[in-house]
């Protein structure tokens, strides 16, 4: 009876294609939707959690002034070099410290010129962020010491300013210092944030301090804690570490912010995955107006068919037959379209996947539970029209028109 | 659920039995009477031609005979069985299995063939494919319509698509065939030709044939002639002449 109840709701729906056609594309483009968003959604959540693993999770980043977002913080004196020795000479749990100072400029080499993120810093800088040299070298702990006009440039910088040139031996200008290109950066890609980690340049941090900027200001430090030991441990020596040296009483707040890269990834998961699902929700209420569409078609069929359905009952169709025949009419078209949909969400991620370069994740449990909640439409949708079959009254329906 | 009618006829007992069957439509002030106590037996194998003006009780009592409606009073038995006391379904289940249906309009599935259609009550039934094939195509013969059953209604004439229809309510071999206004819609040669088939069916098949019509033309065909007027039988007459 289903098979037959299947069989005859195809040839009811192919009577009609374009409007079969129309009342699916609800469904349509909700289920493509709710696959293609999810589905970015979790490709998007996995490229921030890798990229966070490659930063190094153990990191603390120490800036002046209160956090006040990723990358933002209200005034406040600078970090001295002290402050950075003294972290390495006190804290014992630390396995490098970075300081940092830098700034947007031009670097120049023959006619190109690009505008770039200088960084001054150490050596620890390049373990600490897990930086690699493709060709090249970087700087020594002498270089460093004694400011010597040196730097280690990005893949982006490379191909902006020499284009299929070897950099390393080369000199170019970062304004008015002129620096040797002794190092090329492995490259890194897009950062979670959205900014590309191979466009800047690194330098000593006296070179900076003295050269370019003029004064002895460390404006953040990056620290790497060793494996196994609380970073929250860690962030409270430093707090009290920094507090010391920076003489705040008991009774005034911090002055500078410590920032765990682990809250960070925590926090851009949890916003990615928040999107994902707000989202899909959206795209989810376009499956429930195609659900409407459904029934309201489903509705007209009903009407125009009621003599069909008087000649069916008068032949001695049940109540429950001529049900079961709108119900499944209903659910063929709704999952119909689901599968559509999966179809079309399948070509859609994959291609915006490409577009958006976020890595495309193949998510079965949600395209297992589109298929069934497309059908689910149906039956929710389609038992109200198809009850109305079923309760028509055989003489009325005979007589309809 | 099954209504076993078989099992309760007895020898002698009419087909179908009316009494003192009154049906009202309507309640209240607004209630309006259709049937007003109406008796009537028919036995099997008999040819009934019901007429009267429009209004009369007819259609109403029709309906009751189909086992469409029920009787707001007084006693209906179809075969033996209280049809009055059936709910909707035993009801359906009641034409599904004894009666056949012919309409005035034919009433077929548009842009379904002919044996399709014809195959419509056998699906119901449950009959497997290849049975309902056969039987199909049977009762497609029987009605004169071989070659014609992958033919949609829509490429069908008027008597050939009565024809499916006679062959869709004949499929089931019914006891009973019910006919609304068969000729209705049809020319007089065309109606000359559906009403030579009830009469083979009548006759060769035992098939209680009960027709509804205007027309005396047709009505003189049955062996009886039943005409009603005010909800009442006017007059119930066997017919004894020929064409």
């Amino acid at each position: 009876m289903l098979w037959n109840a299947f069989l005859l709701a195809l040839r009811e729906l192919r009577r009609n294609k374009m409007r079969s056609f129309l009342t699916m594309l609800g469904i349509i483009i909700g289920v493509a939707a709710v696959i293609t968003l999810v589905t970015l959604g979790g490709g998007a959540t996995q490229q921030v959690t890798q990229q966070i693993a490659g930063l190094g999770s153990n990191m603390l980043m120490i800036n002046p002034g209160k956090q006040m977002g990723p990358g933002q913080s209200s005034g406040a004196a600078p970090f001295k070099l002290a402050d950075v020795e003294a972290l390495e000479r006190d804290i014992p749990s630390l396995v490098a410290v970075a300081p940092t100072a830098g700034g947007s400029m031009t670097a120049i080499y023959a006619n190109e010129n690009w505008s770039t993120k200088v960084t001054g810093t150490a050596k620890s800088y390049f373990t600490i962020n897990n930086r690699k040299i493709r060709s090249g070298r970087i700087f020594t702990s002498g270089e460093v010491r004694s400011g010597t006009a040196v730097c280690v440039i990005g893949e982006t910088v490379r191909v902006k300013l020499f284009g299929s040139l070897d950099p390393v031996g080369t000199r170019i200008r970062l304004n008015k210092l002129s620096c040797e290109v002794i190092g090329l950066l492995e490259p890194k890609g897009q950062s979670s944030m959205g900014t590309d980690q191979d466009d800047l340049v690194v330098i000593p941090l006296r070179t900076y301090q003295r050269r370019v900027a003029g004064n002895s200001d460390v404006s953040m430090i990056q620290v790497s804690v060793r494996d196994g030991v609380s970073t929250e441990k860690v962030e409270k020596e430093i707090t009290q570490l920094l507090r010391v040296r920076r003489h705040l009483s008991s009774n005034q707040d911090d002055n500078f912010d410590v920032m765990d890269m682990k809250e960070i990834a925590t926090m851009l998961t949890g916003t990615t995955k928040l999107l994902t699902s707000l989202l899909g929700a959206v795209a989810a209420v376009s499956l429930l107006v195609g659900g409407i569409g459904i029934m309201n078609i489903m509705l007209v069929s009903v009407t125009e068919r009621t003599r069909e359905i008087g000649t069916r009952l008068a032949i001695g169709a049940l109540e429950w037959e001529v049900l079961l025949q709108f119900l499944v009419e209903a659910v063929v078209l709704s999952s119909f379209g689901g599968i559509i949909g999966i179809l079309l969400a399948l070509g859609s991620s994959v291609l915006l996947a490409k577009v958006l370069m976020v890595p495309f994740i193949f998510n079965a449990s949600i395209i297992a539970v589109s298929f069934l909640f497309s059908a689910a439409v149906g039956v929710v949708f389609g038992f109200f029209p198809a009850r109305k079959a079923a309760r028509l009254d055989p003489i009325e329906a005979l007589h309809h028109e | 659920m099954n209504v076993t009618a078989t099992d309760k006829e007895t020898a002698g007992a009419p087909l179908i039995e009316l009494k003192g069957v009154t049906k009202v439509y309507g309640v209240g002030s607004a209630a309006m009477s259709a049937l007003r106590g109406v008796d009537l037996r028919i036995a099997a194998g008999e040819f009934v031609a019901v007429m009267g003006p429009s209004g009369s009780g007819k259609s109403t009592s029709m309906n009751i005979l189909g086992c469409l409606d029920k009787p707001t009073d007084g006693t209906y038995a179809f075969m033996g069985v209280d049809v009055g006391k059936l709910t909707r379904d035993q009801r359906a289940l009641l034409r599904r299995n004894y009666l056949g249906f012919v309409f005035q309009g034919f009433n077929l599935l548009n842009r379904t063939s002919a044996l399709e259609n014809v195959e419509l009550p056998l699906i119901y039934r449950g009959d497997s494919r290849s049975v309902r094939r056969t039987r199909a195509s049977q009762a497609l013969a029987q009605v004169g319509l071989t070659g014609w059953e992958h033919h949609t209604p829509g490429e069908l004439s008027g008597g050939q698509q009565q024809r499916v229809a006679i062959a869709r309510a004949m499929v089931t071999s019914p006891v009973v065939l019910l006919a609304d206004e068969p000729t209705g819609n049809l020319d007089s040669e065309r109606s000359r030709e559906i009403m030579d088939l009830l009469t083979t069916i009548n006759r060769d098949e035992g098939v209680t044939v009960i027709m509804v019509t205007h027309e005396p033309d047709m009505a003189a065909y049955a062996k009886r002639i039943i005409r009603f007027r005010d909800g009442l039988i006017d007059n119930d007459r066997v017919h004894t002449g020929g064409v």
